[in-house]
């Protein structure tokens, strides 16, 4: 395991930001972080990277103790903040050789080492370039540069799409990937689309709290559709559709339009059968559609129920 | 090794900023003018002094008041320079840079003190280049000139520690410059309080930087002083240490 924490908790004052957090990463895994704001996902990052030391519990970096051997454990470590850590009054070159020399690499290591992470990030146009000069997605560029400039074994981003534009994002989400396939990498996200098609793992924090921690593959499963949209210009007798295999129930939801929503098993899926029925009868066929639950419907389920409980008690 | 890396990047950080370039350019500027007055005022009163016995001599009545000159000025200059040392850092948000690094905490703090003390050590040789341009003239006494600036050194050393410790204190870099002129200004006037030869009194004496100050001009070092300087300085360095790692315990 490259990363494993257990049992973390972090207190500020008497506000528990981390309660009982536990999460173990291993080489090839991207987990993805997701909770609404002051979840406590930043907390539990900087916890990781040794910037906060937490008030119970333990973390090991490639089973060094990060607690009682820091230095040892921080050269295994690459870390993007919310706020990229960047000197604006140094160039790009500058910038990265600085970074490398802290993670003690000298000479032609060093020199490797920089033009790697700067060919992966696309930095090579804007290496003799002021920091401060840069836009901000070239900035967020070289804070991932100096993320991964040491090739650590554990890459943590903060956020790392936040402020660029849909091209930057994509590249970096490439950027990603490829790094998941020799690293581990934990990334937090607002953006649930993001997470689901980057991560490996998905752990969702409510409350300082790991609400839900499941691959994405067993997430997909869950939310495999099990409803069915449709929408015809006719009305349907709704009697020819209730008795096929697997449809439990149809609901009429609009009123005006002939629209409805057709509950079935996870297992079957009618909604060929129904096709050919819908066109058999001449009942017009507008629209068939799989209704998927995103991770954004499971994400707000999770994240409204704490709120709704709390209110309940309250 | 770090140490050094962190001290390289800070320096060159300063000097391309053009604060230290203007820091350098004024206090040289102000001390030229004030050696040149008193060089002015040794050639007006040599002709009276020359028959006295036991007279002054050039180092006493030039050098020594052109470092007492320059640790008043630096008092009031370095402040600034210090300020930004950590707190810029925390407003940055590029502390986090070090901290995910294999850097400990005391590498961190010895670099950011060596950086100050590096550029205090060059205007201090900026400033001893002008008593030794009187050299083509006239012989001066180099064991007081040493004494001097070692004196000036050890005082900013002193200053840098304690510019370093309010910077880590602060958040904004203003705070920072405000309160260590504060601490600095009370730690040179605090033997001026009325208790003096009373035990209180004795214990303020001690504490004063200037006291120490000026024995060291004297050109008479001794363990006392400089053992003054010394432990001020690693104290403050300890306490820097000490609070940075506070920044990681609790927010």
């Amino acid at each position: 395991m490259l990363i494993e924490a257990e049992q973390l908790y972090r207190f500020y004052g008497n506000h528990c930001a981390v309660e009982n957090l536990s999460l173990s990463l291993d080489k090839g895994e991207i987990l993805g972080f997701l909770g609404p704001n002051g979840a406590g996902k930043t907390t539990t990052m900087q916890m990781l990277c040794g910037n906060l030391a937490p008030s119970a519990g333990q973390i090991r970096i490639h089973s060094i103790d990060l607690l009682e051997n820091p230095k040892q454990a921080k050269r295994h470590l690459g870390y993007l903040p919310e706020t990229p850590p960047l000197y604006r009054e140094l160039t790009v070159n500058e910038y990265l050789s600085y970074c490398g020399q802290l993670h003690g690499l000298k000479g032609k290591s060093l020199a490797q080492a920089l033009e790697g992470a700067k060919e992966r990030c696309g930095l090579q146009a804007v290496c003799n370039r002021l920091i401060g000069n840069l836009s901000k997605g070239y900035q967020q560029r070289v804070g991932i540069a100096q993320a991964i400039l040491h090739s650590p074994d554990v890459v943590v981003l903060d956020e790392p799409t936040v402020g660029l534009d849909p091209n930057q994002i994509r590249e970096i989400r490439k950027l990603i990937q490829e790094l998941g396939q020799e690293h581990a990498v934990l990334l937090s996200s607002h953006i649930l689309p993001e997470v689901q098609a980057l991560c490996s793992r998905v752990m969702i924090i409510h409350q300082g709290k790991v609400a839900l921690n499941e691959s994405t593959d067993t997430l997909e499963q869950h939310v495999r559709a099990s409803s069915l949209i449709l929408e015809t210009r006719w009305p349907v007798e709704l009697e020819c559709l209730t008795h096929l295999d697997g449809v439990q129930s149809i609901k009429q939801i609009s009123e005006i339009r002939h629209r409805y929503r057709i509950f079935h098993d996870k297992e079957t899926n009618p909604a060929e059968k129904i096709a050919s029925i819908v066109v058999a009868k001449r009942w017009g066929l507008l629209e068939l559609t799989p209704v998927r639950q995103s991770i954004e419907q499971i994400f707000v389920e999770i994240t409204q129920q704490g709120k709704e409980t709390a209110e309940a008690e309250a | 090794m770090n140490t050094l890396t962190i001290a390289a990047r800070e320096l060159r950080s300063l000097f391309l900023s053009p604060l230290a370039w203007s820091i350098l350019g004024v206090v040289q500027l102000l001390l030229g003018f004030m050696f040149l007055t008193q060089v002015e005022y040794f050639q007006m009163i040599q002709p009276r002094i020359a028959a006295m016995p036991d007279s002054p001599g050039v180092t006493d009545i030039i050098v020594t008041p052109l470092y007492g000159n320059a640790a008043v000025i630096l008092l009031l200059v370095s402040p600034l320079l210090t300020m930004r040392l950590v707190s810029e850092e925390r407003r940055n948000r590029t502390l986090s840079l070090l901290f995910s690094a294999p850097v400990s905490m005391t590498e961190i703090i010895l670099g950011k003190f060596l950086a100050a003390f590096f550029f205090m050590a060059i205007v201090t040789a900026m400033i001893t280049f002008m008593p030794l341009s009187l050299l083509a003239g006239t012989s001066l006494d180099l064991g007081k000139l040493t004494a001097c600036v070692i004196a000036l050194l050890l005082l900013l050393g002193a200053f840098s520690a304690i510019g370093l410790y309010m910077s880590t204190l602060a958040t904004q870099p203003v705070v920072a410059a405000i309160s260590t002129f504060g601490v600095l200004l009370l730690l040179w006037i605090i033997d001026w309080s009325g208790t003096i030869g009373t035990g209180s009194g004795e214990a303020l004496e001690y504490l004063s930087m200037l006291r120490h100050f000026e024995s060291l001009l004297k050109g008479m070092v001794t363990s006392t002083d400089l053992i003054y300087f010394l432990l001020v300085t690693v104290t403050f360095i300890v306490l820097s240490i000490r609070r940075l790692d506070y920044d990681r315990l609790q927010k």
